[in-house]
């Protein structure tokens, strides 16, 4: 890239808003994701609306593609540079720019950090519902890019259900509006179509967020089982009695290993464990309580334990919520997937894990959001053995076909970005890419804005819209797209 | 093209292909009753597969015919009218409910389903797609998803767009494409259920769609209280809405003449019922209580019934500014020639409000003033009942704001010859 160009950010961050020494780059090279690494030419700051759009004008000019970034928690590369292109870290929009309690309504710069928008609230008796086990260091801004959920989306939706409108700086440079502080507002509905759309429509620069009235009561029951499909039916049970849980989160062993190693969450030692939490009026979740403690004995719970307090709650979630980095105590090395099946497909999923993960030799940890199917299936490998990692990601690979198979999704929150772009279509055929992809060509006709992910082949958009026609290699069987 | 104009060869040509490939007893001659808010229509096609249908708009968008995709037809004169009106495409024959996964809260049902027929077919494992929306008997799975019609319960459950979780999408060159899936978690992909959502049948016509579902309730509760002013029970709502209580649904009532009443609903067990009503009441202390009228969570139908000339609009403001919103009704409706008016808020800062006069002149007048004054507030009135001479002067969708060019260039890459629903959306895409 050229020094006019680096000359031209620094104009308008300023120098402290530049980064272009390789070292310093390092930092930016990958996200959470820390398999796939990519160094880009620079990183721009902006801390404002405006900057955000003349440095995008320039990449506009210049066709210069650029990847927007908040705190960089992304499990899926979504984030993951681009050669020759720009980061543009968000990480200095990070003002709270007004909260409404009467309205419910809270309106930030893509750089605030989830829970802070909650602690933002939580003195009027609200808190902000999406909470992805990150929650203390991602940002909106990408919460926003990958439409984030968390254990009590079971209940209280997505980011998507809590995003209302959105300020975004198309690739293009221009500013537009989606949404607002009103509902129903007449249009495309192109707040939704851009939150989960992982940075390949724009860069959002302000977000009017709805936030959620605390209920009075909260309970956390955990119960112990002998296996995972036990649990299973307890869950099966607890949604045919017609309970709402706001969250029932699962583990299987080797899972309850890593969190007692980790962070001592004391839970029993089975083979199954269950959370399920419950919140509303005081009586209404006690009478519910009532009846899952029932359910969960009767599906053979050997151990039941309803943590009241507000310590006792956040005791039974450590564990939980430190699942992924316990792994840490118990394996070198591990791959983290997200799936998604049809809940009642559990028992044959988790038959067919074990089966994969004996025949790949590879342990495999389990946690699952099991209300709603989304699997965490967590690979675990020693990189230092020679071919191991390469096993690792094939059987976890395996898994998310297994996923698809069953009826269910490749991710259910952390994205597809760069790591999963080839399973797209696994899961969609050409046509359904192809019309998502000609959506993505109205927003970003250049292919600018985080251009290489989500999708494993890009439209061109100049291509005449029309049905999806293969090239006269794949239909003679020569080539195929992936 | 008018059916006059059919007579040519060309356009004969491509009405025995729509005949061949419906069969000809589900082509013929649209008659006034199938006129498009005023548009009188060309011909009437009914496929009876999702294959069939994204044919017939292939060959439509071939012979450069305008297709008006319809359901129930309940609420065909929302909108714009269109352009032209060459094809009604109705989904009636496309009635399945597909499959009901009860163990997994998901249904997947095709888009000429009514929505009553549905939910009957969900009650069977005693579940529900949790939405209301206007006459459920009639109105379409499809119907109410490209209206973006739900009702009172978005205040639990959310809105339309929060309970879709996939949809098959056929567009106007014959592709058909599905987006989300079967499972409520899912990000891969763009969210095209929410694009097609409240898109008025201008992108694509929805052939199926998938969602997640609720249990019915174990039991209802309605809280009615009246008042004769509108304001202690717009502040009673409030209280509500500032409250722990965990009500499914929250509805204001006024009028121009007679008493107002706030309706407050619940759903749960016997004793969290009984609870959540003694908070109720001592938040309504001074506001008497009353009972709820028949059908209380459809009283919102009532707006399209009565006097005419009249117009009914979907009003959406912030929740707590409905008290300065039905004064502002009042005040617009009391200036000479006063009008006659009354509004429900269905659900907080979203509602309907009816206006009846003598003359479409005072009519687009009220609705001038009550339009800016809303707007100036960041809020959004849109007309749906109007009568032609009222709609032929003002928009009826209001001010598009800033990204109307983005959904411009999104219905260039969907319907890049602008043949379905032509002219009747936001911006006259």
């Amino acid at each position: 890239m050229h020094s006019e160009i680096f000359d031209q950010f620094r104009a308008i961050v300023g120098t402290g808003g530049l980064i272009t020494q390789p070292e310093q780059l390092h930092t930016y090279e990958c996200d959470g994701l820390t398999n796939f690494r990519v160094l880009p030419a620079a990183v721009v700051l902006p801390a404002t609306t405006e900057q955000v759009q003349a440095i995008v004008r320039i990449c506009h000019r210049e066709r210069i593609p650029f990847v927007a970034r908040g705190s960089g928690t992304g499990l899926s590369g979504g984030a993951l540079p681009i050669e020759n292109g720009i980061v543009i870290s968000l990480t200095r929009m990070n003002r709270i720019l007004e909260i409404d309690i009467a309205n419910a309504r809270v309106v930030v710069e893509p750089g605030v950090l989830n829970l802070d928008v909650t602690h933002a609230v939580s003195g009027e008796g609200y808190f902000y519902a999406p909470d992805p086990s990150s929650q203390q260091v991602c940002s909106i801004g990408g919460n926003v890019a990958e439409n984030a959920g968390g254990a009590h989306c079971l209940k209280y939706g997505f980011t998507t259900t809590h995003v209302l409108g959105l300020e975004v700086v198309l690739p293009d440079g221009s500013l537009v509006h989606f949404g607002g502080k009103t509902l129903d507002r007449p249009g495309y509905d192109l707040c939704g179509v851009f939150v989960g759309s992982e940075g390949t429509l724009g860069i959002a620069t302000k977000v009017i967020l709805r936030v959620v009235r605390r209920p009075e009561a909260v309970q956390t029951l955990l119960a112990a089982f002998d296996s995972t499909n036990q649990a299973g039916a307890a869950v099966s049970g607890i949604i045919a009695a017609g309970v709402m849980p706001a969250a029932i989160e699962m583990m299987d062993n080797l899972a309850i290993q890593a969190a007692q190693a980790a962070v001592h969450a004391n839970y029993p030692d089975c083979g199954g464990l269950l959370l399920v939490e419950l919140d509303g009026p005081a009586i209404e979740v006690a009478a519910l309580m009532a009846q899952v403690r029932e359910i969960c004995a009767s599906s053979g719970a050997w151990e039941i334990r309803v943590a009241q307090s507000e310590e006792e709650r956040a005791a039974v979630w450590k564990g939980r919520k430190a699942a992924f980095a316990a792994m840490g105590r118990i394996s070198p090395n591990y791959i983290v997937q997200d799936g998604v099946i049809p809940r009642t497909a559990l028992p044959e999923v988790m038959t067919e894990i074990e089966r994969l993960s004996a025949q790949a030799g590879l342990r495999v940890a389990n946690v699952f959001h099991a209300g709603d199917g989304n699997l965490h299936p967590l690979v675990l490998y020693d990189r230092r053995i020679e071919g191991q990692e390469g096993r690792a990601e094939r059987l976890s690979f395996s898994i998310l076909e297994l996923c698809v198979k069953a009826g269910g999704s490749i991710t259910g929150e952390h994205g597809v970005g760069e790591e999963k772009k080839a399973f797209m279509s696994v899961m969609f055929a050409e046509p359904d890419l192809d019309t998502m992809q000609r959506v993505r060509c109205a927003f970003d006709p250049e292919r600018l804005s985080n251009p290489t992910k989500v999708f494993p082949r890009p439209r061109l958009c100049a291509e005449r819209p029309g049905p999806y026609q293969p090239h006269p290699l794949e239909t003679a069987g020569v080539a195929q797209f992936f | 093209m008018s059916p006059s104009s059919s007579d040519t060869e060309q356009a004969q040509a491509a009405w025995d292909e729509l005949a061949a490939i419906v069969g000809p007893e589900h082509v013929r001659p649209a008659t006034s009753a199938d006129a498009v808010d005023g548009v009188s229509a060309g011909r009437v096609v009914e496929p009876g597969t999702e294959a069939a249908l994204a044919r017939v708009l292939a060959s439509a968008n071939r012979a450069g015919l305008a297709v008006v995709p319809r359901g129930g037809g309940t609420k065909l004169e929302w909108g714009h009218p269109p352009r032209r009106a060459d094809l009604v495409l109705s989904t009636t024959r496309l009635d399945r409910v597909l499959e009901h996964a009860w163990a997994d809260l998901t249904a997947t049902v095709e888009a000429g389903s009514s929505v009553a027929r549905f939910q009957a077919a969900l009650a069977e494992h005693g579940q529900r797609l949790a939405l209301d929306p206007l006459w459920p008997e009639r109105a379409t799975i499809g119907g109410i998803l490209a209206t973006g019609d739900d009702g009172p319960l978005v205040a639990r459950f959310g809105s339309l767009r929060d309970l879709i979780i996939g949809v098959t999408l056929a567009l106007p060159d014959g592709t058909l494409a599905k987006s989300g899936g079967k499972v409520v978690k899912n990000v891969a992909g763009y969210d095209l259920p929410k694009l097609a959502t409240g898109s008025f049948g201008t992108l694509a016509v929805i052939t199926q769609a998938v969602f997640r579902l609720h249990p019915l309730p174990h039991e209802t509760r309605t809280l009615t209280f009246a008042a004769p002013a509108v304001e202690p029970l717009c502040e009673l709502a409030l209280a509500v809405q500032r409250s722990q209580l965990a009500f499914v649904a929250l509805q204001l009532r006024t009028t121009g003449s007679g008493p107002s009443g706030l309706d407050v609903g619940f759903e749960g067990t016997g004793a969290g019922l009984d609870a959540q009503e003694r908070v109720v009441l001592r938040l309504a202390a001074g506001v008497t209580r009353a009972d709820p009228p028949p059908l209380v969570w459809r009283a919102r139908e009532e707006l399209w019934r009565g006097e005419e000339p009249a117009v009914t609009a979907k009003f959406g403001v912030l929740p707590a500014e409905l008290a300065e919103f039905c004064a502002l009704v009042r005040e617009v409706a009391a200036a000479p020639p006063s009008l006659g008016w009354s509004l429900v808020a269905q659900a907080p800062g979203v509602g309907h409000v009816r206006l009846e006069a003598q003359t479409g002149d005072s009519l687009v007048a009220a609705l001038a003033r009550l339009r800016t004054g809303v707007e100036r507030r960041g809020g959004t009135l849109v007309l749906l009942r109007c009568p032609p001479d009222v709609k032929a002067r003002l928009d009826v969708w209001g001010s598009p704001g800033d990204s109307l060019p983005l959904m411009r260039c999104v219905k260039a890459q969907l319907d890049p010859a602008g043949l379905l629903n032509p002219g009747r959306f936001v911006g006259r895409i």
